[in-house]
């Protein structure tokens, strides 16, 4: 990773906006602009064209999704563009929404919790700038935890890959994660693709969808 | 009240046995317990009336006009009895209601006095007055009619042994003789029963017309207010918690992330043999933990989902947990009011969880529409049908919930199904 990755950050409470600032510059990113509102964020994600955006959802004016949406907005208009949203709480529709922008690529959707999981948090930030997928854990805990028919065909082991790789790990990752060897992860990994390659019947499937969209979108981080 | 005991004279009435159980003293006693009071009403009304009294003999014998003087006196006692007639109709009224409870087991209760002017005033007032002159006026009169039939019935019981005597008995046509009376007699016999539901259904219609005039509408009144001042109340309530959601969400929450930021920043910095380490970590991970209890203290005081998404996202996310197959309709484009957001929201969750306990559905529908001023939730499904309130399906707490917000909730469910559980929601502002 280049040391001049360049953000473009959002966050609408100060201490956090400062602390998100500290820590980034601590790890060689470089901040262009911190702003506290969705509508700052398109002008300045407009105005610097950065690597990574990093965004919290709710947010001034509306308060409720204006974050997410902006950053579905800016995705809209440059394809590709690598965009974080930090959430307060699981939410699978936003998780969607977001994979749902673009082919599922360079997306990261994570509770906030997870900042203080320093290091962690930054290779999240830099998997997603290279190109990666990022699901919150307890997310894709909530899509695997629901009983629906695809996901049920699979066995206790696929879905702890599943889950692991919907993080946005590599296989190589995963195999020292369940301690297995690479093959074996590499086994797990095509007989989910297998089973899960179902025609999504309506509209109800759609979250499921999203996690195949980025684990058929070759998810070697 | 269950059908093995009736609650009242009416409802008694129709029940097989009834000549055989307490109900047709209870009447009687109700007839006999009225004759006083009527009694006493109809001089009253005879007072009221009496200035029609000269004026009418007047038309009839077309003689000299009634003098001034006493028509003049008439006509002021009369008005003053009118005018007496609130406070009259006040006593009358609490001993009515009291006495109605010889025929009737649900409770009637009396109002306190409301103060003389208040008395004039309301109409429940000149409600009890008009019962008072029907119970002075039309009551004694149908109490004759049937006493004559009651008379007329015993003669025709007795009229056997009378008739042997020197007088010859007369009911339609005299009769002579003993052997002429038996046929008068056994009628007479057979209609004893169809007197003894005379007197039921005297005493059950006086008792209806009772109940009707003295019921106080006030209550109905009081009960719309009450309504109104709890759908206030709940709404407060909503409002207070979507603040106290918001102040945690866009205050202690993020200062908390922030903190536990600043932490984990601090430990990157801090070698592990440093005696700071320790208690450093030790923070963090309380900092974290503290971080899980707040977001889950905060959600459960309002549903964030609604909060960020409105209620067709919220209900949309409802719907993807849900374990069957749910369809979302939603054709709602403006803000509701809080509480209608916060009713409907659970009135979907708990349906849904409904859905997924007991109807052993394959799929379920929601939709979400304005109907006028209102928000109609119906949440729909294939399963067996057969919910039923009475079994707690979580269907009574719901309509609890519902009734709150002032709005109702409309169940159907046949045994096979399908389910529909329409609510409707009213949206003033």
């Amino acid at each position: 990773m280049s040391p001049l990755t360049r953000v473009v950050l959002a966050e609408d409470e100060v201490l956090l906006r400062e602390g998100l600032v500290a820590l980034l510059t601590r790890f060689d990113f470089t901040v262009c602009a911190a702003v506290g509102s969705a509508p700052d964020l398109l002008e300045a994600a407009r105005a610097h064209e950065p690597d990574l955006v990093l965004t919290d959802i709710r947010m001034p004016p509306g308060r409720r999704d204006d974050g997410l949406r902006a950053a579905v907005a800016l995705r809209a208009e440059r394809p590709g563009l690598p965009v974080v949203v930090l959430s307060q709480f699981v939410q699978t529709g936003y998780a969607a929404a977001l994979l749902d922008s673009g082919d599922g690529q360079r997306v990261g959707y994570l509770l906030k919790d997870r900042v203080a999981e320093v290091t962690e948090f930054v290779d999240t930030l830099r998997r997603v700038t290279a190109g990666g997928t990022a699901i919150d854990p307890d997310v894709v805990r909530q899509l695997l935890h629901r009983p629906r028919d695809p996901l049920a065909a699979l066995s206790a082991r696929e879905r702890e890959v599943l889950a692991l790789l919907a993080e946005g790990r590599s296989n190589a990752s995963i195999a020292a994660r369940l301690h297995v060897t690479e093959a074996a992860v590499g086994k797990h990994v095509g007989n989910i693709l297998l089973k899960l390659d179902l025609p999504p019947s309506d509209d109800t499937n759609r979250r499921v969808l999203a996690v195949l969209t980025y684990l058929r979108a070759d998810p070697v981080g | 009240m269950t059908s093995e005991h009736p609650s009242h004279l009416a409802a008694s009435l129709r029940r097989r046995g009834w000549l055989l159980s307490a109900w047709p003293w209870r009447a009687l006693a109700y007839l006999v317990s009225t004759v006083p009071i009527a009694g006493v009403l109809t001089v009253g009304l005879l007072v009221v009336g009496a200035p029609l009294l000269p004026v009418v003999s007047t038309l009839r014998r077309q003689g000299r006009p009634p003098s001034i003087a006493l028509m003049l006196f008439l006509i002021t006692g009369s008005i003053i009895l009118v005018a007496l007639a609130p406070i009259v109709s006040f006593a009358v009224g609490v001993v009515e209601r009291w006495r109605v409870r010889l025929v009737d087991n649900r409770p009637l209760p009396s109002s306190p006095w409301p103060g003389l002017a208040a008395r004039y005033r309301s109409a429940a007032t000149w409600r009890e007055v008009a019962y008072l002159f029907w119970l002075g006026g039309f009551v004694p009169v149908a109490y004759w009619v049937f006493l004559v039939l009651v008379l007329l019935d015993v003669g025709m019981v007795t009229s056997p042994w009378l008739a042997g005597d020197s007088e010859p008995v007369v009911i339609w046509q005299p009769i002579e003789s003993t052997g002429e009376a038996v046929p008068y007699a056994i009628v007479g016999v057979l209609l004893l029963p169809v007197l003894c539901y005379g007197v039921g259904l005297l005493a059950a219609g006086q008792a209806a017309v009772a109940r009707w005039a003295l019921t106080s509408p006030v209550d109905a009144a009081a009960l719309r207010e009450v309504a109104r001042s709890r759908t206030r109340l709940v709404g407060a309530y909503e409002a207070e918690r979507r603040r106290i959601e918001r102040d945690l969400h866009d205050g202690a929450q993020p200062r908390l992330t922030s903190l536990t930021l600043q932490l984990g920043l601090a430990r990157l910095d801090v070698p592990e043999d440093s005696p700071a380490a320790r208690p450093l970590a030790v923070a963090h991970d309380q900092a974290r933990g503290l971080m899980v209890m707040l977001r889950q203290l905060v959600h459960g005081i309002r549903p964030q989902t609604l909060t960020d998404l409105g209620l067709a996202g919220a209900v949309r996310e409802l719907a993807d947990a849900a374990p069957v197959a749910v369809t979302v309709h939603a054709d709602i484009e403006s803000a509701l009011p809080e509480i209608v957001d916060t009713t409907a929201y659970f009135v979907v969750s708990e349906a849904l969880s409904n859905v997924a306990r007991h109807a052993g559905a394959t799929r379920a529908e929601v939709r979400l529409s304005r109907v006028g001023g209102d928000l109609v939730v119906e949440v729909s499904d294939d399963g067996r049908g057969g919910a039923d309130p009475a079994r707690g399906t979580g269907l009574t707490g719901l309509a609890d919930r519902v009734a709150a917000a002032d709005g109702r909730l409309l169940l159907s469910s046949p045994p096979g199904g399908p389910t529909l559980v329409r609510v409707e929601l009213p949206c003033r502002r």
